[in-house]
């Protein structure tokens, strides 16, 4: 970083540049001066994405043992070292911003940072597979795509690897749902339980509404975020009520309906009590995702000591012949 | 390009070469033990559906970069040698092939 003198306020070049690349929509790349406010921002931003793919593994994770077919444990297999891939593209992200990584995993474990509510909800089915590529994965995209061309450099491009997956995690959820619901009656019901559960926490994952999202504005001036919370949970609907159609199920929102005058669906009121309550940890399955997390980090210690020492005999060895 | 804290892997930045013929890319970094560990965590991270041919990996603490407080001294030579360029001469429209 740039050395400024901190009671004197940093340079007005230095600000001016910075706004003056914002503004032209240019990304801002790691060793470029940057408001204190905005580096803040991102490096919570991306960890808690970095944390929710990591989490993210552990519902779907929890079934690959138990995978229909070897087809389906294939693709599933596949999607969770996705989700482990892109994880470590946010992390690696993330510490450009002088952050490191054994910090970031700390602030996930001790809960200082957090990750997305929707991995509070547990897989009761296989059929929450398909629903979580289609609609959790669906969301998501809606949420990422945007973010390709966010002002921050490492994490456009990190995003931008993240999208070109996540087209696949949401095409084999949808055909999993497809799939089952050609089946039995017994299946289709599976799917329409399953989607119930899963319709309202989607929508929940753009976050609050506008009104209650205070730091929306500063975010989008400074080019993070191109839309709002609410402007993207409408696309979502939007893009899935025919979706829904085409598969067969019905939606869980009495309210759900198309407007004419908007050219959009209307839809029910979220439960913000819930959301809430599932954001500060009081959802199904927080205590239990945090402690999986920690014990595979606890139990993981003994494996990255052995390789340092490893690395530091051959070091040592290499060393020696020369 | 960053200090290594104590007790964690070295940072690795990661070039893959997308297929023959063309250059390779800086796609991104990863942590590792070793060199050989690095490679085989970039194949890992960066080439699950088939985007490289070749991987390098160098210790980010290798690296040397230009400065961007140098960003006017260091490529400011370059900026007033447009006669560098083949837009700067005016050729009639009417001779071939140029």
């Amino acid at each position: 970083m740039t050395a400024v003198d901190h009671a004197a306020g940093p340079a007005p070049e230095l600000v001016e540049s910075f706004e003056s690349t914002v503004r032209h929509h240019d990304r801002i790349e790691p060793r470029d001066w940057m408001p204190e406010g905005y580096r803040k921002t991102l490096v919570r931003q991306i960890a808690q994405h970095a944390h929710s793919e990591i989490i993210g593994m552990q519902p779907e994770g929890n079934w690959l043992t138990r995978a229909p077919s070897l087809r389906r444990k294939a693709i599933l297999l596949a999607k969770v070292q996705d989700e482990a891939g892109h994880g470590l593209y946010l992390y690696s992200a993330c510490e450009t911003l002088g952050v490191s990584r054994q910090q970031l995993t700390e602030m996930l474990i001790s809960g200082a940072q957090k990750y997305s509510s929707i991995f509070n909800y547990p897989t009761l089915s296989y059929a929450d597979v398909g629903t979580i590529g289609w609609l959790v994965d669906g969301a998501a995209i809606c949420n990422q795509v945007p973010l390709c061309r966010t002002s921050y450099g490492p994490y456009g491009r990190a995003m931008i690897r993240i999208c070109k997956e996540e087209s696949f995690h949401q095409r084999q959820g949808y055909e999993l749902l497809m799939t089952m619901m050609r089946g039995t009656d017994e299946q289709r019901a599976m799917v329409q339980e399953s989607v119930d559960r899963f319709w309202w926490p989607s929508l929940m994952m753009f976050g609050p509404s506008d009104a209650d999202s205070p730091n929306t504005a500063q975010s989008m001036e400074w080019g993070i975020k191109r839309h709002t919370n609410d402007e993207l949970r409408q696309r979502f609907v939007d893009m899935t009520v025919p979706q829904a159609e085409a598969l067969g199920v019905t939606l869980p929102d009495p309210e759900l309906r198309w407007n004419d005058e908007r050219g959009s669906y209307d839809f029910g009121e979220i439960d913000w009590d819930e959301f809430w309550t599932v954001v500060k940890g009081g959802g199904p399955c927080n205590a239990q995702r945090i402690a999986h997390r920690r014990r595979a980090w606890e139990d993981g210690a003994w494996v990255r000591e052995a390789a340092t020492a490893f690395a530091a005999r051959q070091q040592g060895a290499e060393g020696a012949s020369a | 390009m960053t200090g290594q804290v104590q007790g964690e892997w070295p940072l690795y930045e990661v070039f893959v070469r997308g297929k023959r013929g063309l250059n390779h890319v800086h796609v991104g970094s990863l942590h590792a033990a070793d060199d050989q560990m690095a490679l085989r965590h970039a194949r890992d991270v960066y080439t699950r559906r088939n985007e490289g041919v070749s991987i390098w990996v160098v210790r980010s603490a290798e690296i040397t970069a230009s400065s961007p407080d140098e960003k006017d001294p260091l490529f400011a030579p370059s900026g007033d040698k447009v006669y560098r360029h083949p837009t700067f001469y005016d050729i009639p429209d009417d001779v071939p092939h140029m």
